[in-house]
């Protein structure tokens, strides 16, 4: 365990000196919410309606958000493993006596509790703005719990996609969907207002119910199955993002 | 394992891997005693490298065996890692620290405590010559420095056995010579050092003991004396007063290549003291007087040459 410490001490002083990742997990997500509720914010609620659950747009977005923050998150991760490998750093740990996944365990401990910060950010953000929860401990502690989970599912995911990547180039469609698939999800509107294709993959895609949870959990409305799905999603993709990682990283390096 | 002397710091035999269908080592033998520089000497491509990440444990080979520090590399994996350093093509710095806070990061990846751990990174910046450059990332060092905090990033944990893969490739002459430099007061300390390299003059100048590598196999072995020597190309020049003495010389070695301009006779010979010694007894025989003698011996480019019938990759470059 030493020697994860010690990689995530590593992390922090990555992340400490690149503002770019601060940048991206941290201030993005906040920007998009200023965003959205600046610019969008207005039309939508009218446009939206009743369709919306909430009294205010704001209510309705800001889980959207959180999700969002986690995918920032996620890429950053994707990036910064893959750097680890294509720069040979990797390999020397590989070919010393310490804990053989501490480099991989330490990129998901600081990506998660740096996510975890910037959700912080976001709904402190949200507050001043207007956003008016209703959600007792135990929700909000479930909420937290959820963001945690889809952070150390996605985390995983990204570590497996960054030992996988042969250059940096090869993560993009792996941050695409983290970044994008937000915006085809219940994250702005509902899914109801799509049409087609497009509805159908919104509805059934792993943001939309993972959302839903929360949106029911911060406004205390009803959960619905919504939690069961979201739960078995985030169990299923830290799973496979796991095992993913690890038959990677057993496997012998190529480079 | 038989035949394999006590102490031996790598000891690998019949070593095979294959990447797909192409084999890169095809069955290697290899010894180093502890305490010298071993050097693996092999153009681009002869398997070099991953002779090194497997001794190093970075990969499995698929046959064969290998020991380091006395260690299996495939079963006790970890314990070889506990002796060994590796610093090369495919070792790194972390360019986002600086060059102090990667000799700490290895400091307590090494489990040496604070203190101690501190008292090693100083004095290690201080004899790579990086204390002034120790507080900057190591993403603005140069080559030269990079490759000496690499090297010092692998000294953090007292290898009793350190891999070098072509550590001077593409390095100055300034540095190369710095990095030779340090290279034999490492092994002065009692350590051993495998080395690659495709540059002749490095093994020449560094290793006690050199093998040649083409093709995944060992072509040669030996003290770079012993390959130079008993090759074809090597030989002996003897100059003579006149035309007379270098006609009668030329009736005692009917194998000489005889120059009439420069009336010298050249013996192909190994240049060995004895081989000398015969060519002088036989031409005292004769009763001839010799002007002027002198030994030619092959070059390990020769020796390249006539171990793989193809040049090296330096050469090729020059080309």
């Amino acid at each position: 365990m030493s020697d994860a410490m010690t990689m995530v001490r590593r992390n922090v002083r990555h992340t400490r000196r690149n503002p770019v990742v601060v940048v991206m997990t941290i201030a993005l997500p906040v920007f998009m919410l200023l965003l959205f509720v600046g610019i969008f914010g207005g039309a939508l609620n009218i446009g939206l309606g009743a369709a919306v659950q909430g009294d205010d747009y704001i209510d309705y977005l800001v889980p959207g958000i959180l999700l969002m923050a986690v995918g920032y998150g996620a890429s950053q991760t994707a990036m910064a493993v893959n750097q680890d490998v294509t720069s040979g750093i990797i390999s020397r740990f590989r070919t010393m006596r310490i804990s053989r996944t501490s480099v991989l365990t330490g990129h998901v401990i600081v990506s998660t509790a740096r996510t975890l910060l910037s959700s912080v950010l976001v709904v402190g953000v949200a507050v001043l703005l207007g956003y008016r929860p209703h959600a007792d401990a135990a929700n909000w502690l479930a909420a937290a719990g959820l963001v945690a989970l889809f952070t150390l599912a996605l985390t995983w995911l990204a570590v497996a996609v960054g030992l996988a990547a042969k250059s940096p180039e090869g993560t993009t469609p792996f941050l695409f969907a983290a970044q994008l698939l937000p915006f085809v999800s219940s994250a702005f509107v509902p899914p109801e207002s799509m049409s087609g294709v497009v509805r159908w993959f919104a509805t059934h895609q792993p943001f939309t119910p993972i959302i839903d949870t929360m949106r029911g959990l911060l406004l205390g409305t009803p959960v619905d199955n919504h939690g069961i799905v979201a739960i078995v999603w985030c169990v299923g993709l830290t799973l496979a993002g796991y095992g993913w990682a690890r038959l990677l990283f057993r496997r012998d390096p190529v480079t | 394992m038989t035949g394999v002397p006590a102490g031996a710091a790598i000891e690998v035999v019949g070593l095979r891997k294959a990447f797909g269908d192409k084999v890169v080592l095809d069955g290697v033998d290899l010894q180093v005693a502890g305490g010298t520089i071993f050097a693996l000497l092999g153009p681009n491509g002869a398997g070099k490298t991953t002779a090194v990440r497997i001794l190093s444990t970075l990969i499995r080979a698929d046959g064969g065996q290998a020991k380091v520090a006395g260690y299996d590399v495939g079963k006790e994996a970890d314990d070889v890692r506990g002796a060994i350093g590796v610093t090369g093509q495919f070792s790194a710095v972390d360019d986002l620290l600086t060059g102090e806070e990667n000799l700490e990061l290895m400091a307590d990846l090494n489990h040496l405590g604070r203190a101690e751990g501190r008292r090693r990174t100083a004095e290690l910046l201080e004899r790579f010559d990086l204390v002034e450059a120790g507080k900057k990332p190591a993403s603005t060092y140069s080559g030269g420095m990079r490759r000496r905090l690499d090297l010092a990033m692998t000294l953090v944990g007292d290898p009793r056995v350190i891999f070098l893969d072509e550590p001077t490739t593409g390095l100055d002459p300034r540095s190369r010579r710095m990095m030779w430099e340090t290279i034999r007061r490492l092994v002065a300390g009692g350590v051993t050092i495998f080395l690659t390299t495709q540059y002749l003059d490095e093994a020449d100048e560094l290793a006690d003991r050199i093998a040649v590598l083409d093709h995944g196999k060992i072509v040669a072995a030996g003290t770079a004396e012993e390959l130079k020597r008993g090759l074809p190309g090597g030989h002996v020049r003897l100059r003579f007063a006149d035309l007379t003495q270098l006609s009668a010389a030329t009736g005692v070695f009917h194998e000489a290549t005889r120059d009439d301009d420069a009336l010298t006779l050249e013996v192909p010979s190994d240049g060995g003291v004895r081989a000398l010694r015969d060519i002088l007894d036989q031409l005292d025989r004769a009763g001839v007087e010799v002007d002027d003698l002198s030994v030619h011996t092959p070059d390990l480019d020769d020796v390249f040459f006539a171990l793989t019938g193809h040049p090296t990759a330096e050469q090729e470059a020059v080309r």
